[in-house]
């Protein structure tokens, strides 16, 4: 009985944990349900979408350039360093775009876009929620998925592929200004790697990531701020907590659709 | 008329309303009273249709609203005005474009048509001039004012107001009670009141309803509620720490 009782707490505390964790998946997808029902019903909420359109993509294009350039540049020094000691500088120009393209761009994005733009939409939401402003919403007759979370999610899913393509077009700039001013590398070479390796797949591969990555991070970001409750300090562990699920399945997520997407090449 | 019936509510492990029922009179202003805890927020989030009872119904004018389908459920609540207990002010909009938020929501007018009925009610509240500022800007018996213009901006037939006066000094409680006064007798709507401010409500109210331990314990005028030789009435009005309601 003894040995029962060892082991049945934990047990009970396992199958508890993923109850919860089931519960919370079960949650969120029934957010993307509503959000998605509503995005379709009158009233359309075009003048919210682009707000948040205007947040999410447009005031994170400095960052994502600033971020995208150092990116790139940091790669073609890495793939120099590599290349280099097998003769095959040449190659740097190839090995960063499809490096941007299909990974750097679509992930480091992602990421930078949660730490600006999700925290935000969770500590926004969660504020309102703390404040009975969703409630006064509600008791207005205005749906407050179809309100606030629907345009956010929308805004993100349409904006990451854009920005990611804005990210490895700056690292790609960055990486041939370094190769070819500091590094030595010939700019025809450069070029000429990029043109023959690069295909229209690796791209489009990249892109189809991102928006799976707007969806999930806004998804989970939004879902957080909604739901959250206990004052300020529950909004800020909900922010917390949003921004290190949303950061760590965009790498999950990532690892899944890259295998899906080389089984299939 | 609103009715409240045989109404349930728990929270975990908690009781909090339990087989609650009254009637509301159309036309009336009438508060329901309690100690903190007592349920009060939880009753009126019930009647505005936040949250559901686990058992009973809530009948606004023939047709109860408890697991009403949503499209409907919203139909009724565009004839309801709501002050939150601070305001509830959205951050971003100004204190214009709050009042505005339901007119342009609900009604098809031309902007000089909305603002025409803005600079109305802000004007009723006693807060014209305010119009460009934002919440964060306010103190809160300005938010609350801005809140009630909001809340009459569609000429509601019921408004609810949830602890209207909490936190606030006494003139300022003052002001809002005389303004909940002079917009009802502007019309003919039902304002339903939550409130511990048992002097202020005894001067506003046609009907006071006492909630304790999840239940109507009295019910009155405020004439017969001030008047009641009740044990449990006197300690709510006089704030006695002892009596009927204990505190832990």
């Amino acid at each position: 009985m003894r040995f029962l009782a060892l082991i049945g707490s934990p047990l009970v505390g396992l199958l508890d944990a993923i109850r919860l964790f089931l519960e919370e998946v079960g949650r969120i997808l029934i957010l993307l349900g509503r959000s998605l029902v509503w995005l379709l019903r009158p009233p359309f909420r075009f003048h919210e979408f682009v707000r948040q359109l205007d947040f999410v993509g447009t005031q994170s294009v400095f960052l994502i350039v600033l971020t995208g350039a150092f990116t790139g540049m940091v790669s073609a020094l890495q793939g120099y360093n590599g290349m280099h000691r097998y003769g095959a500088e040449g190659m740097v120009g190839a090995t960063v775009a499809l490096a941007l393209a299909r990974e750097l761009g679509p992930v480091i994005s992602a990421l930078m876009l949660v730490g600006r733009v999700g925290s935000a939409m969770t500590a926004e939401l969660g504020s309102m929620r703390n404040t009975q402003q969703i409630d006064a919403l509600s008791s207005m007759a205005v749906e407050p998925v179809q309100y606030l979370v629907a345009p956010r999610i929308f805004a993100a899913t349409v904006s990451s592929p854009l920005l990611a393509l804005i990210f490895s077009f700056a690292g790609m700039v960055g990486a041939y200004l370094l190769s070819t001013r500091y590094l030595g590398v010939d700019g025809g070479t450069f070029m000429s790697g990029v043109q023959y390796y690069l295909v229209t797949d690796d791209i489009t591969e990249g892109l189809i990531k991102s928006v799976a990555f707007g969806l999930i991070t806004s998804l989970v970001c939004c879902y957080k701020g909604f739901y959250a409750t206990g004052g300020a300090r529950g909004v800020g562990v909900a922010t917390t907590t949003a921004v290190v699920v949303s950061s760590v399945l965009v790498l999950i997520s990532d690892y899944f659709m890259t295998a899906l997407m080389f089984r299939s090449t | 008329m609103i009715r409240v019936e045989n109404v349930h509510k728990w929270y975990g492990g908690q009781k909090v309303l339990d087989g609650i029922s009254f009637d509301i009179t159309t036309g009336s202003v009438t508060t329901i009273i309690g100690g903190s805890g007592a349920g009060k927020s939880v009753l009126i989030r019930l009647m505005i249709g936040l949250e559901q009872p686990d058992r009973g119904a809530i009948v606004i004018d023939g047709e109860n609203i408890v697991g009403m389908r949503h499209s409907k459920l919203n139909k009724i609540r565009r004839r309801f005005g709501v002050l939150f207990q601070d305001g509830a002010l959205f951050d971003s909009l100004s204190v214009r474009e709050n009042v505005a938020f339901p007119l342009r929501e609900h009604l098809r007018l031309r902007e000089k048509e909305i603002e025409r009925i803005v600079q109305e009610k802000l004007a009723k509240v006693g807060m014209s001039g305010h119009e460009g500022k934002f919440p964060a800007e306010l103190s809160g018996g300005m938010r609350k004012r801005v809140g009630l213009a909001r809340a009459l901006a569609l000429e509601p037939d019921i408004v609810f107001f949830d602890e209207p006066t909490t936190g606030l000094d006494p003139i300022i409680q003052g002001v809002i009670f005389r303004l909940i006064v002079s917009t009802h007798l502007d019309r003919t709507s039902t304002y339903v009141l939550v409130s511990h401010d048992i002097q202020g409500v005894l001067k506003i109210s046609n009907e006071i309803k006492l909630l304790f331990n999840g239940k109507i314990a009295a019910e009155g005028t405020p004439q017969e509620i001030s008047g009641s030789a009740d044990p449990l009435i006197q300690q709510f009005i006089t704030g006695s720490p002892t009596g009927p309601i204990v505190v832990e």
